[in-house]
Parts: structure tokens; sequence; C-alpha cells
């Protein structure tokens, strides 16, 4: 039978509420995921009221609840700037970081923060990647040449190193792939939207020279041909990039060498 | 931590703490060369803050015109206002040309020439023919050659099979009675569980302590956590009264902007619209070395000429530059200003401050990445089994200043140092020695007392009155009166620490705990850097003392080790600065007033 609802110890039931402070002026409701594997008690959401003033980015909220408000409030955050990739979260409804998720792009009212959907909850916003690390691992992501190296660089034009662009500046975040509803259903076999970019940073450099292997570890009807062009990825990339065009050149090279 | 008497034990030839540019190049270079090796990192290595690094790294390829590494060198112990060693920068400038050559057969996309070169750009310090003309010796990926760099290596790293301890937090050096060090202790933060981790060597990554500071372009998790460690275990600490500012953060933010955007032609103004560099290095105008760039910016916002509502920045201009330079060439910083300061490059200019951004102080090692210390007549006796690199260590190449460039080229140089090092001294999987019973005693019960502390102050408390205190009295200009006022308040910081409250009493990714460790170690740097700062009357490199305006070479030309008790007292010692190079292809640069 498919169950059609969520299993009795993941319902989420309603949290805390913390008001804001006597005298808080420009007050904003954060909605917050709660879930603390030590107690055994199923997640909650706590809301939380945050005097927000002029506070720039959802990243510097969180870190205003948890330095005044409510230290156990956990999650990940490095950067600050929208390079690292730590803190990527589903901020209503979207996954984003929300370090450079500004607050004035937020619409009016509540505030609803949870952890990237559909992956094994740590605690609180953290997610374990472990899976999605091992996917990345799995595409040998390094540069594999048969020839000698020569003494100095090995030459690349513009041109090619063009090609490159929009691929190299992923920064691991997962938004992409746990926006996915194709890697949702099928997390194990389907390599994700993130991990399939990256297979294309390396099959089109022009350095590499395994590009005929590294195809043949992709075709396969599930980690490759699961994406089924939602575009979820490409909307959700809070890098700009575009996982969903790399796939689709990923498919026509296939394509080229049938034919 | 429920049951903190079990502890796992890991037993590795190596252990490096750290997963960032320095990290991961002596992971995969001991990984490759068979020893046994165990990356221990507190965040997913490519999470870590080199990543942010934009600009490039500097290495004399000689792609873009003429060029010598012994330029590089005489750059670099310029910039460094001759408190560099100058046999280390020998070695760092020398060794820079392979090390980038092989970061480009690893598969680093840096950006390219026309004959399909990696391509350089000119930064600031970078000179030709010793001073005469601006070299392009700063290869870059756009400007993301530090995600380009660090993403490369963890690839490498992959490549090679290196074990990972991921999100697992060092808190301590373990060492024996004689003073060896033997591992480290780390708690895991996804299980909530203990790990001691027994090495013949124990090499420290672990990055700056930016975060002492208020506003910085540093991470988070830029806590000098590797310093801390050291302090504990009794080592001083070398030249921490040396923080660099750097020229162009985001006015408030503190986002970095990269040096890049004035080594492809921007330039400051300030509110009248002149381009007030020119007065200052007349020479080299907006590509000074950073401390000058800095003081000549906080003194155009003295003297009443910065811009905006409080007339308290200075204007970065790359307008004229056009949509393909910045398209090209500096894309992460287009979209930086965008969302950070509400800028469009093309059209308005970036609004920007001097922001901590670099310690040039750190764990004082040799040029194989051996941490050292005084040992009787010894003033360089090797730490048995101890090794620092990068922001962690201060060799030191930087000396009172450090170029643009030169850092990411320092982890890849002194990582695989460190490699070459402990393949030469280390037998791989040779038998550990046994550790006393009792020699985790001390790190245990210092967690204990942290992950049940129950005092009055909150962590964060206590983290924003350092980091206020070390904004305020520890900045750019300095003089006895704030450095002592700023002294007597870190100290008082730093005793209330006894008082510090961990509300989280969770096991798993308790990152409140984390945090108060990190705190713990960013106090101790934060003091030795106050009270460095105090002693040395004299200005050189990025220390700018008011009251004493000049170098001072007759009584000052010397490293300051500091200790710091775990009272919070400091304690010091100097170093002598070498000025003997490592061979004779080059001979020692001579001091000289320092002028761009």
């Amino acid at each position: 039978m498919a169950e059609f609802t969520l299993p009795k110890n993941s319902k989420v039931r309603k949290g805390r509420h913390y008001s804001a402070k006597p005298g808080a002026k420009q007050v904003r409701t954060f909605h917050v995921y709660r879930w603390d594997p030590d107690t055994g008690e199923n997640p909650r959401m706590d809301a939380y009221e945050v005097d927000v003033g002029n506070t720039p980015m959802v990243l510097d909220v969180l870190l205003k609840i948890k330095n005044e408000i409510d230290p156990t409030l956990t999650l990940r955050r490095s950067c600050r700037e929208g390079i690292c990739g730590s803190c990527a979260m589903n901020i209503n409804g979207g996954n984003t970081l929300a370090c450079i998720k500004a607050m004035h792009d937020l619409p009016e009212g509540d505030v609803k923060i949870y952890p990237l959907p559909h992956m094994p909850v740590v605690k609180d916003l953290v997610p374990d990647l472990t899976h999605f690390y091992a996917q990345y691992a799995s595409i040998k992501p390094w540069l594999r040449t048969q020839s000698a190296p020569p003494d100095r660089e090995r030459l690349q034009s513009p041109e090619e190193r063009k090609k490159l662009d929009g691929l190299y500046e992923c920064i691991l975040c997962a938004c992409c792939s746990t926006s996915c509803p194709s890697y949702w259903w099928n997390p194990d076999r389907y390599l994700g939207p993130a991990v399939l970019l990256q297979a294309y940073r390396w099959i089109i450099d022009s350095r590499d020279e395994d590009t005929g292997a590294r195809l043949d570890d992709l075709e396969d009807p599930f980690r490759l041909y699961r994406c089924h062009t939602i575009m979820n990825c490409t909307n959700t990339c809070p890098k700009h990039l575009n996982p969903a065009q790399a796939i689709g050149e990923i498919k026509q090279l296939m394509v080229k060498r049938a034919v | 931590m429920a049951n903190t008497t079990k502890i796992q034990t890991h037993q590795y030839d190596v252990i490096v703490v750290g997963a960032g540019g320095a990290g991961l190049r002596a992971t995969l270079g001991l990984a490759a060369k068979g020893l046994s090796t165990a990356c221990v990192t507190k965040v997913f290595p490519t999470r870590s803050h080199t990543v942010a690094a934009q600009g490039g790294i500097s290495a004399a390829l000689g792609n873009m015109g003429p060029d010598d590494w012994r330029w590089h060198m005489y750059d670099t112990v310029k910039g460094s206002d001759w408190l560099g060693d100058q046999d280390a920068i020998e070695y760092m400038c020398r060794e820079a040309i392979p090390a980038i050559i092989e970061l480009e057969h690893y598969g680093v996309p840096f950006s390219r020439t026309d004959e399909g070169k990696i391509y350089q750009r000119p930064f600031g310090g970078m000179t030709t023919n010793y001073g005469e003309g601006t070299a392009q010796r700063t290869c870059a990926a756009a400007d993301r050659t530090g995600h380009a760099i660090l993403h490369t290596l963890y690839q490498q790293s992959l490549r090679h099979d290196a074990r990972f301890f991921i999100e697992y937090f060092a808190t301590d050096l373990v060492t024996d009675a004689d003073g060896n060090v033997r591992g480290v202790l780390a708690i895991d933060m996804n299980e909530g569980t203990l790990h001691f981790f027994r090495g013949h060597a124990v090499v420290l990554a672990t990055g700056g302590y930016g975060r002492a500071y208020f506003t910085c372009t540093s991470a988070h998790t830029c806590t000098g956590d590797g310093g801390g460690m050291a302090l504990r275990a009794g080592l001083p600490l070398q030249d921490m009264e040396f923080v660099q500012f750097h020229p162009t953060g985001i006015y408030g933010a503190g986002c970095l902007i990269t040096e890049g955007v004035r080594g492809e032609g921007g330039f400051l103004t300030n509110s009248k619209g002149e381009r007030f560099m020119e007065r200052y290095a007349p020479n080299a105008k907006d590509l000074a070395s950073r401390d000058v760039v800095s003081r000549a910016m906080t003194l155009e916002v003295r003297e009443g000429r910065g811009v905006g509502e409080h007339n308290d920045h200075i204007f970065l201009n790359l307008q004229h530059l056009g949509p393909e330079v910045i398209h090209e060439r500096l894309p992460g910083i287009a979209e930086s200003a965008r969302i950070f300061a509400g800028v469009d490059v093309s059209k308005q200019p970036i609004p920007v401050q001097p922001t901590v951004h670099y310690n040039m102080g750190g764990i004082p090692t040799n040029i194989h990445g051996e941490v050292v210390q005084k040992r009787g007549d010894d003033r360089e006796a090797v730490v048995p089994g101890l090794f620092a690199i990068g922001e962690a260590a201060c060799v030191s190449v930087h000396g009172g200043n450090r170029l643009g460039s030169n850092s990411l080229l320092d982890l890849v140089v002194f990582g695989r140092a460190v490699a070459n090092r402990c393949a030469e001294l280390i037998k791989p999987n040779s038998p550990h020695r046994d550790v006393a019973s009792d020699i985790l005693d001390r790190p245990m019960q210092r967690l204990e007392k942290l992950r049940t502390a129950d005092g009055g102050t909150p962590t964060a408390q206590i983290r924003l009155n350092m980091q206020r205190t070390m904004q305020t009295d520890a900045a750019v200009f300095r003089t006895a009166e704030t450095l002592q006022e700023g002294c007597r308040k870190i100290s008082e910081i730093y005793a209330s620490f006894e008082d510090v409250r961990v509300t989280d009493r969770s096991l798993i990714w308790n990152s409140d705990l984390i945090e108060t460790f990190e705190l713990s170690n960013l106090l101790g740097q934060a003091v030795a850097t106050m009270y460095s700062a105090e002693q040395r009357t004299e200005s050189r490199g990025a220390h700018a003392r008011e009251d004493f305006p000049e170098r001072d070479d007759t009584n000052w030309m010397k490293h300051t080790l500091s200790w710091v008790d775990d009272k919070g007292a400091v304690r010091f010692d100097y170093r002598p600065v070498h000025l003997n190079t490592l061979t004779d292809e080059v001979k020692t640069i001579p001091p000289k007033k320092r002028v761009y």
C-alpha cells in the first residue's frame, strides 16, 4: 500500500513561540524547522519574532536569533558571501543560500525556513550530505590524462577555456539536486543536477583525455536519464548556473557518438 | 558526549588539521607519498575559506612579459617591510613556478592568454626589475582563483584516496611529558563522539583568526583554532601585531573586493572625486601594497574627504573598464557588489573601506613547515611532531605586510614542503610509540569544563565584546593610548570567559559548544595581538604607530614571540630576522626606505 501521509515520527508539530522584546519596531516572524536527534521527539516549527531593523540577509537574521534569542538553533554557515555553499536551505519554499538571500527580496509576512528538502536531517537546518558527496566522488571529478604532462602548463585557448564558464563556478551547495523531483524519487541511482554539471565540466575540458570513459559511466537509464527537464535546478541555483543545460549537452554527446 | 569516557582512537602516520588550500595540498601530497594520512576538518573541504580568495596566485612565469623569481623575491621582502625571512622568501618565490605549473596539471581552470598560457594580472607591490616597472605576475582564474584552486585540490585528494574526517572539530593538541606532539583530540559533530587521532606528526593548517575583529573579510569559521591549540600547548606565536587590513572590503558588509579590480585598472576616489593614491604612492598609485593603501584611505576619511552619508568610506571605480573586462575578468565581484552594496559596477563605484583580511602572524616555523621554539641557545629548535602551514603559520614569508596573491602561493608551496619533509622523516605505517594512560587528561578536563559551562554570559556576548575592542583599539593606526586601553579591555574580556554559558546541552551538532571552543581560540590570539602591538614601538608594515611613525631597524628588526598563559598573562621574547638567503643565486636585499 502506498503511504500517503508522513510516518508518525516525521510529523512536524507546532513548536515554541519566542515573542519580540517590548519596544521592538520592525518585527518579522520566522518559522524555523527544528529537530534534535538527541531527544527522540518529533520535529517542530519554532516561531521567532525578530526585530529585523536593517539586518541585510536571511543568514544575518538566523545568526541574530542564535546570538540573541536561542543559542541552540543549529545551521551551517561560513563565508557569508555566497561562495562556500554552507548555508544552503529552503527559504519560503525555494532552495537558496541564506547569506545572499536579501531580506528586502522576501515578500511581506512571515518567513518559513526548512532544511534542504528530501535529505536526511542531522539536526535543525543541517542536512546529511554524505550521499551527495559520495555521488560527486563517484564521477572521478579530476583531470584524467594518458599523455605525460609538458614541462610548462598545458595550453588551452581562451575559446576552449570559455566552455568551462558556467560550470567550474559550482559551489556544491546541493540546492539544485535537492530541488529536483527526479532526485527526490531516485536519489540512490540518479546522480542529480549538481553532479551531472560537474561531470560535464570535465567532459568539456579540452585538457581531459578520458571523455569516452566519462560518457560510458553516465550511459545509464538512471544515472543520467532520470533527468526529465523539469528545470527546478536551473531556476533555484543561487549562482545562476544552468545544470539543466549541462545535462542536455551530455545527452546530445551521447546521441552524437551513437550515430 | 554523554559518555565522555568512551574515546575512539585512530592511528595514522600524519594527522592534518584543516582542509583549506594548505591542508589539502599537504594531505594529497602525504597520501601520494604513501603515508597514511587523516585530514580532520570542521567543515567540508570546499567550504574552507581559501574558496573565497579572488584575485590570484603569484609566480614569475613570465607569461605576459619578462619576469624573474628574484624580482618576485625583492617585492616580497620590500612588501614585508624587511620583517620577512629572506631565505624563506627565496624558497617560496623560486618554488612558485613549479607549484603553479603543478596546479595547472591538476586541472585548475586558469584564465588564458591568446597563446593558451595561464593569464597573469598586475597586483599590488608586484614589480619588474627590482621596483622599476609593473609586473603581471598574478595567475588568475577570473576573480575566483581560490575557489578554482580549492576545488581542484579537493578533487586531487579524492584521486589519491586521502582519508577525511569531515565536520570533526579538533579541540586540542595531545602532547606527552617530553613536549612531543602525539596527536589531537577531536569531536565528531555529526555523532557527538570523541576521537583521539594519534600520529607521528600533526600538521596545523587551520587558517587565520580574522573573526577576532568585528568587521573582516574572513569567514565565520576563521577562528584561528591551530593558534589557540599552540598557545595552550605552551608554544609562542610570532608577529601577532601584524594584521592586514585589505583596502577594499565592501562598506558595512566587509565582503572582499579583490585587489585584482585595481590590477585590471580600477582606482579609488575620495569625496572630491580625486584619485588620491597619486599623492601617497606616486609610482605604484592604486597598486601600492595593501598597508599603504589602507592607511591612505583612513587618512582621507579622517581629513574629511570620505564619501557617503557619514563621510566614512571611499569609492572604488571600475565603471570605465567596460562590460567585457568586467564580464571576463571580474564577474564574481560584480555579483558581490550587486548583492552586498546594491551597486551596478558598470555604472556606479563600489563603497569600500579597509577591512581586516589576513594575519601575518602565527605559529613560527622553518621552511619545512616544522614548528620551532627556543631551546637553550637554539632559537629555532624543532618541536617534535608538530608542523604548521598556511595562514596559521608564520614562516615568515610575509613579515610585516603580505603582498596580494602571495597567500595562495604560501599555501601550496608550504603544503607541499610539509608533505616532502614528513616523507623524509616518517616511514610509512611505522608503529606508534605507547602513550601514557593520562595523556588525554588535560584536553579532556578542558572539554568537560566547556561542555558543562553554565556561567552568566553567553558565548555570543563575550565574542561581541572581543570583536568591538579589537576593531576599536587594534586598528589601522595605533597609539600607546589606544593600545594600553585595548590591553586593559581585552584582558578583562579574556577573564570574563570564566563566566561563559553554553546553552545547548545536546550531543549532536552542538554548534553552541563549537562556537565556545572557537571563541576560546580567538581570545588567546586577540590578547597576543593587542599586547604585541602595544610593545612594538615603531611602525613597520601593517603595524602603524602614530606615536612612532618611523621604522626602527636598530631596535625592532626582529620577530616578536608571544606566549599567553591560561590566565591570559603575556610574555615576550624575540627572534632575529633572517637576512641571509638560502642559496648564492640571489643576494640579500638590504633594508632601505619603503616607498611605492
